[in-house]
């Protein structure tokens, strides 16, 4: 583990070279806590210099250069309003930036959805349809790639099965608990395979129990697949918990303030959550936090 | 209390038949205790015996109007629809539009109703027209409403997916505004039937293809007051059966999802 502080001004900078020299990134090095490869080719997204301003003249996101490399679990922690979810939401397309632009596997979005760049986004709310029942709801996101075939039932099953829902295949959301309908959203997610999966606090309104037991599937999900992970947080343990590398932001403009790399084994389980590393981590990065909110 | 009087359906059928009853005895114990005179008030013994000696052509009447309240119910669901379709396609076009959707609708079908009449020589249709215009707004305003009152973040993971315009709407617009949709039926029925009754005594129509204005008209000229009661109480009965099926229908269709169809849970 190493914490990088970077310099307020000097938001702009590519975090990649502030994170020292390149390691090893086999995949079978993650359970010994190897970061993958750090080089710019083993990025998969890259956000070259976008920033973001709102037509109401809000700056919410000023100039960032950011690398998520394939395999990390990457997540975004900062005070409210300093754009971790605008920069997650432009990098999945959902906001335009201002300036700048974002590379998704070398190329445009046009080439989302292709066989290894498929990309799933799971949002604050479960954002499920609620006249749908469930298993039409982890569907949608076959049905909307025009995925057909005998096929789709398999998947949709195999997908709930992963999350424990498979009981509740013929349930209607309003049926479910709020985490059973966060995992419903997340079954959506992985439904069809994706490559890399966008999370914007997710759990964030559920309760603690609940939540460290979401957290715990989302490391055994993540890990099972090798999925590349962007998570949005507020919660300094579960960012600790769940992640590869920490960047932490600052709010007015939203920027980068410091990166944490989490250099722990691999998939993490309620020993390391109760770990005197654990605590030690919690510490550093609330340190961090404290800082990015006086920047 | 006997299970059968605890059950729900009882208690939602028997409930306001009780009150209904006590009314109707009310009413009647009333006219004969006061002796008020057929001609201003009559007692209900007296409206069913006029119900039952002109049968055949209240029933007829009855027809003829529960026909134009249904053809004019499903003109304006299908105009009303289609053109809330259009105004969401296009900010441009509804910017355009809607203000003559309102005018429409704030001009009163009386006014209106003779020049329609005038213009459209079949009577039945000119009926049609009035009645549609009349339950025209609400399907409008409502659908427009709930086409635009979608869940922004199922419509953020729609455009992530990149569907499409026509996949959109039908997946996820149209189940959105569903229950504004019916809700906007649901008055638009009862809006249907006021049409097609104002447009009845507007245009005054006569002879065999009369509808219950007609009757209730002629019953008035000729001092009959249990007919006219008799025709009126039929109009009720329509309105009612008309809410009754479309309070029915938003139950099948929303009754497993949305909360303003759902019993509540004890």
């Amino acid at each position: 583990m190493k914490a990088v502080q970077t310099d307020v001004v000097q938001t702009s900078a590519v975090i990649e070279d502030l994170t020292g020299p390149a390691k090893t990134g086999r995949p079978t090095d993650r359970h010994l806590g190897v970061m993958p490869e750090q080089n710019a080719d083993a990025a998969i997204i890259r956000i070259l210099s976008a920033e973001k301003t709102f037509p109401n003249g809000t700056r919410a996101l000023s100039p960032i250069n950011l690398n998520v490399r394939k395999g990390e679990f990457l997540s975004l922690i900062g005070p409210s309003g300093c754009g971790k979810s605008t920069l997650l939401k432009i990098i999945a397309n959902l906001i335009e930036p201002t300036d700048g632009r974002v590379s998704w596997w070398n190329g445009d979005f046009n080439q989302i959805g292709k066989p290894g760049r498929r990309l799933a986004f799971v949002f604050q709310d479960p954002t499920l349809m609620p006249w749908a029942r469930v298993d039409a709801n982890v569907r949608l996101a076959l049905d909307l790639e025009r995925q057909d075939g005998g096929d789709v039932t398999g998947k949709v099953a195999a997908a709930l099965a992963q999350v424990g829902l498979t009981r509740f295949a013929r349930s209607y959301p309003r049926e479910l608990s709020g985490g059973m309908r966060m995992r419903v959203s997340i079954a959506r997610a992985l439904v069809d395979q994706p490559d890399l999966l966008l999370m914007d606090e997710p759990f964030g309104a559920l309760d603690e129990f609940t939540r460290n037991k979401l957290d715990l599937d989302l490391v055994r999900l993540s890990w099972e697949r090798a999925l590349t992970t962007l998570f949005v947080t507020h919660s300094i343990y579960e960012a600790i918990f769940l992640s590869t590398r920490i960047i932490v932001m600052a709010a007015n403009p939203g920027r980068i303030h410091s990166e944490l790399v989490i250099d722990e084994p691999q998939p993490r389980d309620e020993d390391f959550r109760t770990s005197v590393r654990f605590a030690h981590l919690c510490r550093e990065l609330s340190q961090m936090l404290t800082q990015a909110s006086h920047a | 209390m006997p299970p059968l009087l605890a059950s729900e359906w009882f208690q939602r059928i028997a409930t306001p038949a009780v009150v209904g009853l006590l009314l109707v005895s009310g009413w009647q114990a009333a006219c004969r205790f006061f002796e008020i005179p057929q001609y201003l008030f009559p007692a209900p013994t007296d409206v069913a015996k006029s119900f039952l000696d002109n049968m055949p052509m209240l029933l007829g009447s009855l027809y003829i109007t529960a026909m134009v309240t249904l053809k004019a119910f499903c003109l304006a669901v299908l105009i009303g629809t289609l053109t809330a379709f259009l105004f969401v396609q296009s900010r441009l076009v509804e910017i355009g539009l809607f203000p003559y959707v309102v005018l429409l609708q704030v001009t009163p079908i009386v006014a209106i109703a003779p020049l329609i009449i005038i213009l459209v020589k079949s009577t039945d249709l000119s009926l049609i027209i009035c009645a549609t215009v009349v339950a025209l707004f609400p399907i409008i305003s409502n659908t427009i409403t709930g086409l635009r009152s979608v869940d922004t973040g199922l419509l953020s993971y729609f455009r992530m997916k990149k569907a499409g315009r026509l996949k959109t709407l039908v997946r996820l617009r149209i189940p959105s505004a569903l229950p504004f949709f019916l809700a906007g039926v649901r008055i638009a029925s009862g809006l249907a039937l006021i049409g097609a009754v104002v447009a009845e005594f507007v245009a005054g129509t006569g002879g065999r293809n009369s509808g219950l204005a007609y009757q209730i008209l002629q019953s008035g000229f000729q001092l009959d007051i249990p007919l006219m009661f008799a025709a009126l109480a039929l109009i009720a009965i329509l309105g009612i059966v008309m809410f009754v099926t479309m309070t029915a229908l938003t139950q099948v269709l929303l009754g497993h999802w949305h909360e303003s169809a759902m019993k509540e849970q004890a």
